[in-house]
């Protein structure tokens, strides 16, 4: 197991300094950059001399295997640099919104598997019937609606039932308060963007644990059980589902770890200071080393997520330790 | 006759005095002291140092932490020649021929921290603003070529000399970017006001969350006495429009300051009634076909006429107000200001005629003169900004078809729409481009149209030496008269004559905003009246 573990940890290497010298050259072929955005972006008169000392300053005129060389041994030392947009350093501007979309992608997870596991193998145990239809519906519902626009529609929802019962609209808080601080605030800011991502990813995990469920209720081991008179709920979750959640461990993790850093338009949608804003915000203002620097943070949960993945693999099924 | 004048003069000021209490209540009532303003910003500010930057999401909520030296009357924001002082007591009459400022400050202004504002700290500012020292950036050095020197002749009097009279200065002067700075702070560490802030204005910098909030508290020795009435405030951002309108609708900001479309406007008024009240104006901010000179046909004066005359500018006035931020007809001038052309002086310009089909008729013919085939095709690059650009776009397609012309729409996200237009090649046919500034200051504000040699915003390609001669002449004459008169003659030669760049409308600022919100006038720009000093919340 240690030398599975170590192997794993060693293939991480060569995948995130492919992942850097990606985005390194990628956010270079986008044309302008951000100290053109900064001080001609509102159509101002911008002096060309202090654009080119606004470029000085941001190390945009020294030579790109020196920027990279720069950024990667930043990355080393656990100095990612300053935002070139901000100026302020990037652990800093990270740090902040790391906490919300943790918290976010923690929140849509426990309502996807709360929803998705029961649903899934309800719909998988009543095959053809009318609750397997209901759920299959609503799981189709929940892939078919982007959660962004699921979003929109809480928050019109919102607004339009509390001016018709109360007579004053209220919408949820735009700004973010740590659940430690006010749980109350917290909550009813985060429930909604937990519930709109999570119905999606419900819809995901209800659909796999379904099929998965239904293949495993094919086995033969699984019609031993029977022929052994032991009872239904028994075989289902001791025997069915224990083998059929391999896949649905899977599609959780990964879509935490999109949760992560993906949420790009439901965090707009609801003011969420978080880090997919974060991500839009230093794309579209050409911030170098802040979008490289969220991209290797991404790309880290990711490989981090598949690794805890494969090891939670190892733990359910025997068979992957021993080969 | 004279009493018939007599009669209409007294109905003007009774109508005048109606309309003061109709359209501004702050005028009829009492301010009251306390609660905490909260509005949203579209965007947050790089840094805080308003001297090197150019954004309005500077201004909104970092302007309320300052003072300038002079700036836009608050009480009357909406005209563009009325300023006041703001630290200084007064804007002073010039001296020697038009080329002395004498400027008396305030003698009970201080900074957040108790120090007091005196001369070298004004003096301190405008050296970082005009005579930046090297890795100090300054966005408006180029406001001020008229400059001379300037120095502190006693603690509390700031003389600047100029080189030649220059009815641009007093408005340059009043940019609401030209913080005023501690000369203690920038002797340390000129560069310290990017990231921190210390200024004399009505409130106190109190928090800073990057990407969610800023908040300030009431400055309790403000220099304006009875000044600020607000305990506070919190700027909240909020980069998506319709949660900014959701916002004001559901109670979680008071006010936006930047301006919303018609539809959003009607939405807030149709679900709140009485408890929005909106302010509109026309807003200093213009759209520009920009045809790059450097492209044929768009090299011959005849073809650029013909695109501005197949412009229906009066009808699309009419129907594009409805569903964009645009309304005004105008020339190169903002339409409030009194150097602007008039309705009958505009319609001596292509594009401007009031019979549509004698316009477009002219238009054809030019293009056949020219040699330009029917059907012509070429693209319109453009900037992917929904509110106004795209829209203005997809009109000005239309109205271009009516003349054979077969425009298609090339729209690239803002970082790479700039360095198209900044390429300074022939990257591009046509552009839109825009032209939007603060304080309106028409004499250089126009100079987006002289020769690209000397304008570093003139994205047209283009030289024109006598374009060039009538806004040095307006720049040096201290005669309005004579100014104005220049100005009719560049704005002919820059519209007509060459149509070098065509002026499509003038924006129009809509501000829906929660009615217990008063003492805050709307100005002919988001940049302008934002210090907050005069706002306050009714019980």
């Amino acid at each position: 197991m240690t030398k599975y573990i170590g192997k794993r940890l060693l293939l991480m290497i060569p995948t995130l300094l492919g992942a850097a010298v990606f985005v390194f050259l990628l956010m270079r072929l986008i044309p302008g950059d951000v100290c053109e955005l900064r001080l001609a972006g509102e159509g101002a008169y911008a002096d060309e001399k202090a654009i080119q000392l606004c470029r000085e300053q941001a190390g945009l005129t020294k030579s790109l295997p020196r920027q990279f060389f720069d950024w990667v041994w930043g990355m080393v030392r656990g100095d990612f640099g300053v935002s070139m947009w901000t100026g302020r350093p990037i652990i800093y501007e990270i740090g902040l919104r790391f906490q919300l979309s943790l918290q976010v992608a923690i929140m849509a997870t426990m309502t996807a598997i709360l929803l998705a596991i029961p649903l899934g193998t309800l719909s998988a145990i009543n095959q053809d019937t009318w609750i397997d239809y209901g759920v299959r519906a609503f799981s189709i519902a929940g892939l078919a609606m982007p959660s962004f626009w699921l979003g929109i529609l809480i928050i019109l929802a919102l607004l339009i039932g509390t001016q018709a019962l109360w007579g004053t609209p209220w919408m949820p808080p735009i700004q973010y308060t740590p659940i430690w601080v006010d749980p109350v605030a917290n909550l009813s800011q985060l429930v909604w963007p937990a519930l709109a991502t999570g119905y999606r990813y419900s819809a995901v995990a209800a659909r796999m644990t379904r099929s998965a469920l239904l293949e495993v209720l094919q086995e033969d081991y699984i019609r031993t059980a029977r022929a052994k008179g032991l009872v239904e709920h028994l075989i289902i979750n001791r025997h069915a589902l224990k083998n059929a959640l391999l896949p649905v461990v899977t599609v959780i993790g990964i879509e935490f770890a999109f949760l992560i850093g993906g949420l790009v338009v439901t965090e707009q949608v609801f003011n969420l200071n978080g880090l997919g804003k974060l991500f839009v915000e230093s794309v579209g203002n050409h911030d170098y080393t802040l979008t490289q620097s969220l991209v290797m943070l991404v790309a880290f949960v990711f490989i981090m997520t598949n690794f805890v993945i494969d090891l939670i693999y190892a733990w359910i099924d025997p068979r992957i330790r021993y080969r | 006759m004279q009493r018939i004048q007599r009669r209409l003069g007294l109905v003007w000021v009774v109508m005048g005095l109606l309309m003061g209490v109709a359209c501004c209540p702050a005028l009829a009532e009492t301010p009251t002291y306390g609660g905490i303003l909260t509005y949203v910003v579209p965007a947050e500010p790089p840094s805080f140092d308003g001297h090197r930057e150019t954004t309005f999401a500077l201004i909104h909520p970092i302007a309320p932490f300052y003072s300038v030296l002079i700036r836009v009357n608050p009480d009357n924001p909406g005209s563009p020649t009325d300023f006041a002082g703001d630290l200084a007591l007064e804007v002073p009459e010039p001296t020697d021929n038009g080329t002395t400022y004498t400027f008396k400050l305030r003698q009970n202004a201080t900074f957040a921290d108790g120090q007091r504002v005196t001369a070298d700290d004004v003096v301190a500012t405008f050296n970082k603003i005009i005579f930046p020292p090297a890795g100090v950036a300054s966005a408006r050095q180029a406001f001020f070529s008229m400059v001379d020197t300037f120095y502190a002749s006693d603690e509390f009097t700031v003389v600047f000399k100029l080189h030649h009279p220059s009815a641009a200065f007093i408005p340059a002067l009043a940019s609401p970017f030209n913080f005023i700075y501690s000369a203690k702070q920038l002797a340390q560490d000129m560069r310290w006001y990017e990231h921190q802030v210390l200024g004399s204005g009505p409130f106190i910098f109190t928090e800073h969350q990057p990407g969610a909030f800023i908040t300030g508290r009431r400055h309790p020795n403000y220099h304006h006495a009875g000044q600020p009435y607000l305990d506070g405030f919190r700027a909240i951002f909020a980069k998506k429009q319709s949660l900014r309108v959701q916002a004001i609708r559901g109670g979680r900001a008071m006010i936006e300051f930047r301006g919303f479309p018609p539809k959003s406007r009607h939405d807030l008024v149709r679900a709140l009634g009485e408890a929005i009240t909106v302010q509109e104006s026309d807003w200093n901010c213009v759209l520009l076909v920009t045809p790059n000179h450097l492209v044929p046909p768009f090299d011959d004066p005849r073809v650029r006429r013909a695109l501005s005359l197949a412009i229906d500018r009066w009808g699309g006035s009419m129907y594009l107000s409805k569903i964009a931020v645009v309304k005004t007809v105008g020339g190169v001038v903002f339409p409030g200001h009194p150097f602007a052309a008039t309705a009958d002086e505009l319609q001596d310009i292509a594009g401007y005629w009031p019979d549509l089909e004698a316009s477009r008729a002219e238009a054809r013919r030019l293009l056949q003169q020219a040699g330009v085939p029917e059907g012509f095709r070429f693209k319109l690059h453009n900037r992917g900004v929904d509110q106004p650009y795209k829209i203005i776009g997809t009109w000005l397609i239309d109205q271009w078809r009516h003349i054979g012309l077969n425009a298609e729409q090339w729209v690239q996200p803002t970082g790479p729409f700039f360095q198209t237009l900044r390429s300074q090649s022939k990257r591009f046919a046509v552009s839109i481009d825009f032209n939007c500034q603060a304080v309106v200051n028409p004499l250089l504000d126009v100079s987006k149209f002289v020769s690209n040699d000397r304008s570093g915003n003139n994205y047209a390609n283009y030289q024109d030496r006598v374009l060039d001669d009538l806004f040095d002449r307006m720049n040096r004459t201290p005669d309005a008269a004579e100014q104005r008169r220049l100005m009719r003659r560049f704005e002919k030669r820059a519209l007509d004559e060459q149509a070098h760049m065509l002026v499509t409308l003038w924006w129009y600022r809509i501000i829906p905003h929660r009615s217990n919100v008063r003492g805050w006038t709307i100005s002919p720009s988001h940049y302008l009246n934002q210090d907050l000093s005069t706002v306050w919340l009714a019980p």
